[in-house]
């Protein structure tokens, strides 16, 4: 079951760099476990052994808002980044461009990323070096905003957005379609030799 | 009109569930230890069963140690991790490649090893890396764990609808440079999100010439260049390849398949929505100078100043990059010496990289202050090796000789870099710490590391 976002109003912390990847996010010593738990206090691991790295500054603490550079998310198709973000926190990201399993792994994991102009990402970094910088962002009216008058329209991925709007259960929904998978099989499936088959010597049960 | 990738997307939706996001039926469904037990524990919780088992192949190959198998998993985290994938398999009806399983290996090795891999199919994989298999003409992509419990329990994917990018490639490759270069070259070009949200289909002249090996290579790495996939045309060079493997059809399947795999190309004259062209006959060698696959020259050029980058995005990132990796702008890359050589990986540790990485040092030995090593891709992978005397031809030049899995491409086992230890690696990723936290990766291809390991510096293999 997806956590439902609709409207969420958050202190933003600014991370202003390019291409961070998943393996910055949670580095791989913390993929070993078999939980989707447990992973926040890994977020960032190496970084923030440094003192003076953005997510340890004390005006950051608490922010539920990362504000971010271009192609975040990049790299590895690990997931425990986004619970890694999400655990620790954070409920929206924003950024001029994400990764495209990122995306998809943050959709179904309550995270809502947006993308938004390299422009006004700028402007709200800035804005965010102050401290106490807060933002609300409306899933509904697709709208960032703030207090002093910025207000800023994204667009965000239609069913990515109906998984967050209404906390789907997406494996339920698509089990619904349980006759035109089968029709689907009985049409194509004969047609196409199934992978696994002879020989090759794994282990079948 | 359509793309090659049109085709095998209209082929496997099976519902429209809204403009451009389809329900896609899978075809292959590979799974590893990492990125599943969390998936399987969502089935169990809801009481849910793997819709298509037999579709669905596991192994182990991220978290698994290359050194002897005979004995037990010496970390107790990573034993059971492997152990969970053992039950999950048993519980859920999946056929395991277990650590000590002769067809063991990493996952994007031995689909194609297996035949399991086949042209005009959706392939997925909790691993980004997945794009390998696109080398067949397969729509093959990573996915994370809540998709892959989704493929689990409906053999389906919900997916928005990629764009097309055409990355052409004309020209002929010059002696002593190879896929891993080609890819190299073009990721360099078009920047690691340069294919965000498109699948690239690579053609021209310089891809028809590849093996499926060489074509194994490039597409591994379309997902550096930020693309959802990478596909490429099946042709007689596929069909050559899957003739005779375990889990290819045979007899009059096998006629009818190759007949239906031939339809999976793109129409003449069809438009994709983006081009890049690159022409191989003026690519050299290939290495990496920073901390994305992105950040990479010809071995003859330098370390480049980051304070003549063109955007602040790129300063910004090549001085971090440089200062990670104890680098200093105008440093040629030919001669920076290294402590660590890396042969392996999904990307290059397949039968013909050991070969051609074989034929560098034959006869030669690694430079004192080098510790290298070969992992190769497979158990399978290392057989045939060894029945070839490659092992011997690795050991006799001071190489140690593992058991099959990722190990230093992502350092998950024992195999990693220490702080501020540099690698001639034929891997995929140069990130911050990949190799091991303050390691500093140099990707290459797998004859320009040999090299390396025999100087103890980067050289350019063409003059060596
Ligand atoms: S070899 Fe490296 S890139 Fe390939 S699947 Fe393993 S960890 Fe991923």
């Amino acid at each position: 079951m997806v956590t439902p976002f609709v409207r969420h109003r958050g202190k933003v912390v600014a991370l202003p760099r390019a291409n961070v990847d998943t393996d910055q996010i949670i580095p791989k010593q913390f993929l070993k476990g078999v939980e989707r738990v447990g992973f926040g206090s890994s977020l960032f691991y190496d970084w923030r052994a440094n003192p003076d790295f953005e997510l340890n500054r004390p005006a950051a603490q608490g922010a539920t808002i990362l504000v971010t550079g271009p192609n975040f998310g990049c790299g590895s198709s690990r997931e425990h980044a986004v619970w890694a973000l999400a655990q620790y926190g954070f409920r929206a990201i924003i950024a001029p461009s994400f990764a495209d399993i990122f995306l998809a792994n943050c959709y179904r994991n309550g995270v809502l990323p947006v993308s938004l102009p390299a422009s006004d990402v700028e402007v709200l970094i800035r804005n965010a070096a102050s401290g106490s910088y807060e933002l609300v962002v409306d899933l509904e009216t697709q709208l960032v905003s703030d207090d002093s008058g910025v207000s800023v329209a994204f667009s965000a991925d239609p069913y990515g957005r109906q998984l967050l709007l209404r906390g789907l259960d997406e494996i339920g929904r698509t089990l619904l379609e349980e006759a035109s998978i089968a029709a689907y099989e009985q049409t194509h499936g004969m047609g196409s030799p199934s992978p696994a088959g002879r020989g090759g010597q794994g282990v079948r049960p | 009109m359509q793309t090659l990738f049109d085709r095998i997307w209209s082929a496997h939706v099976v519902q429209e569930l809204a403009d451009g996001v389809a329900l896609l039926y899978v075809d292959l469904h590979l799974v590893h230890e990492v990125t599943s037990p969390q998936a399987f524990a969502g089935l169990r919780r809801e009481g849910r069963k793997v819709r298509r088992p037999e579709r669905t192949l596991a192994t182990v190959d991220h978290n698994v140690p290359t050194s002897d198998r005979s004995v037990p998993i010496a970390d107790p985290v990573s034993a059971r991790q492997v152990d969970a994938l053992d039950t999950n398999a048993r519980d859920f009806g999946i056929e395991l490649f277990g650590l000590t399983s002769p067809g063991q290996g990493i996952v994007h090795v031995i689909g194609p090893e297996l035949g399991a891999t086949q042209p005009g199919t959706v392939i997925v994989c909790g691993d980004s890396h997945t794009s390998t298999h696109g080398a067949f003409g397969a729509f093959a992509l990573g996915i994370g764990t809540s998709e892959v419990e989704h493929v689990l329990a409906t053999q389906c994917l919900v997916l928005s609808k990629p764009r097309n990018l055409e990355a052409r490639i004309t020209g002929s490759r010059a002696p002593g440079v190879t896929a891993k270069d080609l890819i190299l070259a073009l990721i360099g070009k078009i920047g690691t999100a340069g294919a965000t949200g498109h699948v690239i289909e690579y053609t021209g002249d310089a891809i028809r010439a590849l093996s499926m090996e060489e074509r194994m290579t490039v597409c591994n790495m379309s997902i550096e260049a930020g693309a959802r996939a990478g596909v490429i045309a099946p042709d007689d060079v596929t069909f050559a390849y899957l003739k005779g493997r375990p889990r290819a059809p045979a007899g009059e399947a096998w006629r009818n398949a190759v007949e239906r795999w031939r339809t999976f190309r793109s129409d003449p004259g069809v438009t994709y929505d983006t081009h890049v062209i690159l022409d191989a006959s003026r690519i050299g060698p290939q290495v990496t100078w920073g901390t994305t696959p992105g950040m990479v020259a010809d071995i003859t050029g330098r370390v480049p100043d980051p304070a003549k980058l063109p955007t602040e995005n790129e300063r910004e990132a090549a001085t971090r990059a440089l200062e990670y990796m104890g680098l200093k702008p105008g440093t040629p890359l030919e001669g920076i010496p290294i402590d660590r050589v890396f042969v392996g990986s999904c990307t290059n540790a397949r039968i013909e990289d050991l070969r051609a990485a074989a034929n560098v040092v034959r006869g030669k030995h690694v430079s004192t202050r080098v510790r290298a090593m070969v992992v190769p891709g497979s158990q399978r992978v290392k057989a045939q090796a060894e029945q070839e005397g490659l092992d011997r031809v690795f050991r006799d030049a001071g190489f140690e000789w593992r058991n099959a899995g990722c190990s230093m491409c992502l350092g998950m086992n024992a195999d990693v870099l220490g702080a501020g230890e540099r690698c001639a690696a034929t891997s995929n990723r140069n990130f911050e710490g990949r190799q091991g936290r303050g390691g500093r990766t140099h990707l290459m291809s797998p004859v320009m590391a040999a090299a390396a390991a025999i100087e103890g510096r980067l050289v350019d293999v063409r003059g060596w």
